[in-house]
């Protein structure tokens, strides 16, 4: 039952998406969620949604999972609509108490809802065609810098992979621990929300208690793996940019350029 | 000197800080083990073989006696990473030994903590994944093999790191029959093809039965030691600390026992058959 849960949704492929460099794909998502938040009239969001659908359609991912993610935020998108379409000033198109309607707040609802999906979508897109390994890989070798002020950056990147490593290793064991006390009459199934909460106690001591187990084996494994932190460590896989990343990058900046031009040039509508 | 040397080794796992001293956990072991040699070390749960294999790459250091690995002492902390790279330890668990979610970055993690230059890592991983006969499942999840195949990765993780010896602390015992199997007759090929030291911790007599060389220890202390034949030829001192003996050999000692003159204790089945055959013609 737990193992059926999919956890970082990863789908391998050999796309053009795929492909790029896991740390490109990285920045480039960090810009492109930046640019999200500064169109402010209809031409640079145009441009913004575009330029997601010109992505995902690179993903080779079936859109039907892209929907799925949506899903998950659906009530989100709708409660900040809602709240931003009677949050607008300027003269009422209609009036109920202190509910009112006006241009500004059909157009601010607007580029909220616009904008959620495209920051989803796009942040969906980068965990579909990027492995955890790749991920924490990335990161950590994004946040090398931060080791001149002290920042354990080694550190955190191998606990997050370990953490990763050991997410279905643990999700069986809590399938194990849950049949083991069923089976000594446990019910987990029945009962109000307090009672069944409280019926998770006697399968959570147990799973953290084999979790610490586990992290002691671990270490001892891994220092006799010669493990030693960071330092003097080499990686097996070398991350290379290559001409995808190049064009990709290109692509990005006309669209960034596209969008301040707008912005410049058009008036704002919120 | 030989490849491991351990002088009168004593341990226990007891804090100073306890009033009450714990019992020592190894009572003054010396072994000795060349270079090439497939050594078994047997003994009940307990009787302080986990605490010798983790004597042997320096995770534990004696509190009195010596550990020498091809010449270094374990106890010197700069010799500590030299003696871990030329012994290496594959625990019972597989799944605790695995730290990468994809199988040939998990054989990497070895040769990176050495500092290799990547491509001599790529070609470390592969040669060690084939050895162990699992090449074609390098981009696979841990998560989704089975325990030997665990096991197995497990071992290649070691191997990659090129050591002289490897030392298993029963890498059998969470296995089914043919998981043990694979990683038996793994590590024995490992052994005759690569002259790889072997130290395999078991309590599986048909295992120990496969090595050159039998120590057998109880409470502590070593036993006896000798050829599995030497060894299994015993059989009353191994009952005497309830030990068992490989199936063949207790049938053929019942037998001795009833009065059937037999010479030399069969240690496996094809060695029994034999045996059956000459007594009833």
């Amino acid at each position: 039952m737990v193992r059926d849960v999919a956890f970082g949704q990863y789908f391998p492929g050999n796309s053009l998406i795929h492909r790029l460099d896991p740390r490109a794909k990285i920045i480039m998502l960090v810009a492109f969620l930046v640019i999200i938040f500064c169109t402010f009239n209809y031409f640079s969001l145009l441009l913004v949604t575009l330029f997601t659908v010109f992505y995902l359609a690179f993903s080779g991912i079936s859109p039907k999972f892209y929907f799925k993610s949506l899903k998950v935020i659906f009530v989100i998108v709708i409660i900040t609509s809602v709240l931003n379409l009677f949050y607008g000033t300027g003269d009422p198109l209609w009036q109920w108490g202190i509910f009112k309607l006006t241009v500004d707040g059909i157009n601010r609802a607007i580029f909220v809802t616009i904008r959620i999906i495209c920051l989803i979508l796009s942040s969906s897109c980068l965990t579909f065609t990027t492995s955890p390994t790749e991920l924490t890989d990335a990161i950590e070798r994004l946040m090398k810098p931060l080791n001149k002020i002290h920042f354990p950056v080694h550190e955190i990147a191998m606990m997050m992979s370990l953490a990763l490593r050991f997410v279905p290793t643990l999700l069986e064991e809590t399938d194990k621990i849950m049949q083991a006390q069923k089976a000594r009459g446990a019910d987990m199934e029945s009962g109000n929300i307090l009672k069944r909460v409280k019926s998770l106690i006697p399968i959570l001591i147990p799973l953290f208690v084999s979790a610490f187990r586990r992290a002691y084996e671990i270490a001892t494994a891994m220092e006799c793996r010669c493990y030693r932190g960071g330092s003097g460590r080499t990686r097996m896989k070398v991350l290379h940019m290559s001409k995808c990343d190049v064009f990709s990058f290109a692509a990005l900046g006309i669209m960034i350029c596209g969008v301040i031009l707008c912005n410049i040039f058009i008036p704002a509508v919120i | 000197m030989n490849f491991i040397s351990v002088q009168n080794v004593f341990f226990s796992y007891s804090n100073p800080e306890d009033a009450q001293p714990v019992k020592n956990a190894v009572n003054g072991v010396s072994l000795e083990i060349k270079k090439g040699e497939f050594v078994a070390l047997l003994g009940h749960n307990g009787c302080g073989k986990s605490t010798i294999a983790k004597h042997l790459n320096a995770m534990l250091l004696p509190d009195s006696g010596k550990v020498y690995v091809d010449g270094d002492d374990t106890s010197d902390a700069e010799k500590t990473y030299d003696i871990r790279k030329k012994v290496g330890l594959v625990l019972q668990n597989p799944d605790n030994q695995l730290v990468a979610s994809i199988v040939e970055e998990d054989v990497a993690f070895g040769p990176e903590n050495l500092g290799i230059a990547p491509d001599k890592i790529r070609e470390r991983v592969d040669n060690a994944l084939k050895a162990v006969d699992m090449y074609d499942y390098r981009k696979h999840a841990p998560y989704k093999l089975s325990g030997g195949q665990k096991q197995r990765i497990a071992i290649a993780g070691i191997l990659a790191m090129q050591p002289e010896c490897i030392v298993l602390d029963e890498p059998t015992a969470m296995l089914d029959p043919n998981g043990r199997d694979e990683v038996l007759s793994t590590l024995l090929k490992l052994n005759k093809d690569k002259n790889i030291t072997v130290v395999l911790i078991t309590h599986y007599m048909d295992e120990a039965v496969l090595a050159d060389r039998v120590v057998v220890m109880d409470d502590g202390k070593i036993l006896t030691h000798g050829t599995p034949d030497e060894v299994f030829s015993q059989v009353e001192l191994l009952k005497k600390h309830r030990l068992d003996v490989p199936q063949s050999t207790e049938l053929a000692y019942r037998l001795k026992g009833c009065g059937v003159k037999i010479d030399k204790m069969p240690l496996n089945t094809s060695d029994c058959v034999k045996l059956l055959e000459e007594v009833l013609n």
